[in-house]
């Protein structure tokens, strides 16, 4: 056991600093800093830079265009992205349904969607959650009828509604989990399809959340006319995609490089926001929620380690991946209290950008701008991806045997 | 970076958790604990000679393993895994880490003994007044010729009643809280004008409340220079906190699985409770804080050779104290009334739990401790 980086990986530090450095577009620079809403050219001027460089999917196996990382040079990409406030690049397509299609689909499919993925040419948007199956994920509705059309080729026809789907209004192709059997038991009817969102029959309609923001939505699916070669793997076994897709976007979902630099930056705000005459952080109470904060962040950064470590080793990520997800986004949500907190006054005005060229001076100081909408809009964190308390039921039932 | 146990790691973690599991039950540990005694010498005898773990961290050149920190947190996390109450933490891990820091002749005699079973050393540095700082002391050396004459009461001394050695913290010049001014002495136990008040703790060990009146001490009984051992000390109780946090580890462990065993066997309402979601999640949520505690127990002795070793230290310690509050309160909790009884295995783990809880320094005072090395 070590915790020194080898040379080699100093200098593959370096080479990422140099990288961040010389190409992350300088019109992204305070964004993420500032917490500002991010349009969909934001996300694709980065994704773009880094799949020029073949840099673009550091998890993908190198065969499929992954960059052939070793755990500990993605973990130093992490940090260091992390800690030059660069964007994190859309996980639909990239960390969701590409480690599907590699895994689960036929050669021809990898074919046609995963270059796309990685070039960012084509967005993609999770059809999964629906107005009756949150938390029931199994009992989805949406069904799709198989039926042999005039060309003689094999169809699906797909009926529905799909909701809290993020980013659908800017997705080209959406994954979405759709019943093919009704009568099997909930989880045994389900199977796994492409569908491409200008299809006839969708219609995007937005969902506003807490902050302000439109990032998800409601997809209306009528008559969907869907090819069978469309869908991944095998029909009714869409829940094993299903399940395996969510570990791998629980471990994701942990944060922890991100949560580490967003420490930072409230303690920055703590420094320079006066309490009774004193810095804030030199509140005891404040000062200890930084410290509970820190050492929890800690605490799950080396939980993650212990993982990558095991997954290095040949297991990959399973139901443990549940605990990442729980304490990654319980800190993540704490952040963004302490920074309401820590703005005072200041978290109350309502904040609206007006765009390109908007000459209105702020109110208040700028880092309180969005501390209001961000902690609103990161109370999804604990619901999204299988809620926390449906993580402690995997936990319950896969690790502990209850 | 690497998180790998080597080889030798992996036989060494294997063949502690065996030869304890086949020889340590907790029937044979409470007859130890029954006969007031608090530990057992054949026990002592047998981790120096059948099992050879008491030179897990000392050099090969003295007859050790060769190991160091990672090896003390492997036996450390054995250790509490079957509740051991054998002094390898005051004999081993502070006694031996002191001496390693040291050297000298001192080092060169002792170790030997150490690795060999004959020499125990019980941690005498706790006082009355002082609480959890190690620099606040009242007892006194002062130099007299050559050597010393040793003055002062130290409380709660883990393991004194049967130790033939005391490792002493003394105030050898400055005022009662000055960081300078402290040195560290090694004596035999037996030295005239040492007497103690021994008694059991409340998780079945046994120490002393040790008085020290007018003791003559030689100059080879002194651990490095003297009015220099406040970092030596404050090196090894961190070294000795990070080993603690280890048998935390163990402990926590087994309240957690006896406590998912238990709620899969007890019924209650026709069904096991364990079929009860208020149940299942409490159960996670004491699994998030075992592997958490030992996540941070890592991280902290993996960095206890590295400029990060006190603020590391005293984050694992208030991360780990919390969580051992938190899973054996439940673990009592979900058994029920038995939980509360002194008959099952469980209640016992929460009450050695509990004192490591606040051993060197509660959850608040590391807290306290981190903020002043990190944000303040």
């Amino acid at each position: 056991m070590d915790l020194s980086f080898s040379p080699e990986d100093l200098a593959f530090r370096d080479e990422v600093r140099a990288v961040i450095r010389d190409e992350y577009p300088t019109e992204l620079h305070g964004k993420i800093d500032e917490g500002e809403e991010l349009s969909k050219d934001d996300f694709l001027k980065w994704h773009k830079v880094l799949a020029a460089k073949g840099w673009i999917a550091p998890a993908w196996p190198k065969q499929y265009g992954g960059t052939g990382w070793n755990s500990v040079q993605r973990y130093i990409w992490s940090e260091e992205t992390a800690r030059a406030d660069a964007i994190r690049l859309m996980p639909f397509g990239l960390s969701m349904v590409g480690p599907v299609i590699y895994t689960f689909g036929t050669e021809e499919q990898k074919a046609r969607f995963l270059p796309g993925i990685l070039s960012g040419d084509v967005w993609w948007c999770q059809g999964y959650s629906e107005p009756g199956a949150g938390s029931d994920l199994a009992n989805l509705r949406t069904k799709a009828e198989r039926f042999t059309g005039e060309d003689g080729k094999e169809y699906y026809r797909v009926n529905g509604q799909k909701t809290w789907t993020t980013m659908a209004q800017h997705a080209d192709w959406g994954f979405f989990l759709v019943r093919t059997d009704p009568a099997s038991k909930p989880q045994e009817g389900i199977s796994f399809l492409l569908i491409d969102m200008n299809s006839p029959g969708v219609t995007v309609r937005p969902i506003i959340t807490l902050g302000g923001e439109h990032e998800v939505n409601e997809v209306w699916l009528e008559d969907v006319i869907v090819p069978v070669d469309q869908r991944i793997y095998d029909e009714n076994k869409g829940w094993t995609c299903a399940k395996f897709l969510l570990a791998h976007e629980r471990t994701g979902i942990a944060g922890v490089a991100a949560s580490k630099r967003g420490v930072e930056r409230i303690r920055a705000v703590a420094k320079s926001e006066q309490d009774g005459g004193q810095p804030l952080i030199a509140n005891p109470f404040f000062k200890r929620k930084i410290a509970e904060l820190e050492i929890d962040l800690a605490a799950l950064e080396f939980t993650e380690l212990r993982t990558l470590a095991g997954e290095a080793s040949g297991k990959g990520p399973g139901p443990e991946s549940s605990l990442l997800k729980i304490k990654g986004t319980e800190i993540q949500q704490r952040l963004t209290e302490l920074a309401l907190e820590a703005a005072g006054h200041y978290g109350a005005p309502y904040f609206r950008s007006f765009g390109e060229g908007d000459n209105e001076s702020a109110i208040g100081p700028d880092y309180s701008r969005r501390v209001a909408p961000t902690y609103f809009n990161m109370r999804k964190t604990s619901i999204y991806g299988g809620s926390n308390e449906i993580q402690r039921n995997i936990i319950a039932k896969m690790v502990l045997g209850l | 970076m690497d998180f790998n146990l080597t080889d030798e790691q992996t036989m060494l973690k294997d063949t502690v958790q065996r030869y304890l599991a086949d020889t340590y039950s907790f029937d044979a540990r409470m007859k130890s604990v029954h006969s007031g005694a608090g530990w057992s010498p054949s026990v002592w005898k047998a981790f120096a000679e059948e099992l050879g773990i008491l030179g897990a961290p000392f050099a090969e050149a003295h007859g050790g393993l060769g190991g160091g920190a990672i090896e003390n947190m492997i036996v450390m996390e054995e250790i509490g895994r079957a509740m051991v109450l054998e002094p390898y933490l005051s004999t081993v891990v502070i006694g031996g880490g002191a001496l390693k820091a040291v050297g000298g002749a001192i080092a060169e005699a002792v170790i030997p003994e150490i690795i060999a079973g004959n020499a125990i050393i019980a941690f005498a540095y706790a006082e009355p007044q002082g609480r959890y700082h190690l620099h606040d002391l009242t007892t006194t050396a002062r130099a007299d010729g050559e050597g010393w004459v040793l003055n002062g009461h130290k409380s709660v001394v883990t393991s004194a009643p049967y130790a033939t050695h005391l490792l002493v913290t003394a105030r050898t010049s400055g005022a009662q809280r000055d960081a300078g001014g402290i040195s560290l002495f090694l004596i035999p136990s037996g030295l005239a004008g040492i007497t103690r008040r021994d008694y059991m703790t409340v998780d079945g060990g046994a120490a002393s409340e040790v008085y020290f009146e007018n003791v003559a001490l030689g100059a080879d009984h002194l651990l490095g220079r003297a009015g220099e051992g406040l970092p030596i000390i404050e090196q090894v109780v961190d070294e000795a906190t990070a080993a603690v946090c280890a048998e935390a580890c163990g402990l926590l462990r087994v309240l957690q699985a006896t406590t998912l065993d238990y709620a899969k066997q007890r019924k209650q309402f026709g069904k096991p409770i364990g079929d009860f979601q208020v149940i299942q999640h409490r159960i996670v949520d004491m699994f998030l804080e075992v592997e958490q505690a030992v996540s941070i127990t890592l991280m902290a002795t993996l960095k206890l050779d590295t400029a990060e070793r006190a603020t590391a230290v005293s984050m694992a310690k208030a991360k780990v104290g919390k969580a051992a509050k938190f899973v054996g309160q439940n673990a009592v909790q979900i058994h029920g009334g038995i939980g509360i009884s002194n008959e099952l295995a469980v209640g016992h783990y929460f009450k050695r739990a509990t004192l490591v809880e606040g051993l060197f320094g509660s959850v608040d005072h590391h807290f306290a401790r981190y903020e002043t090395l990190a944000i303040d």
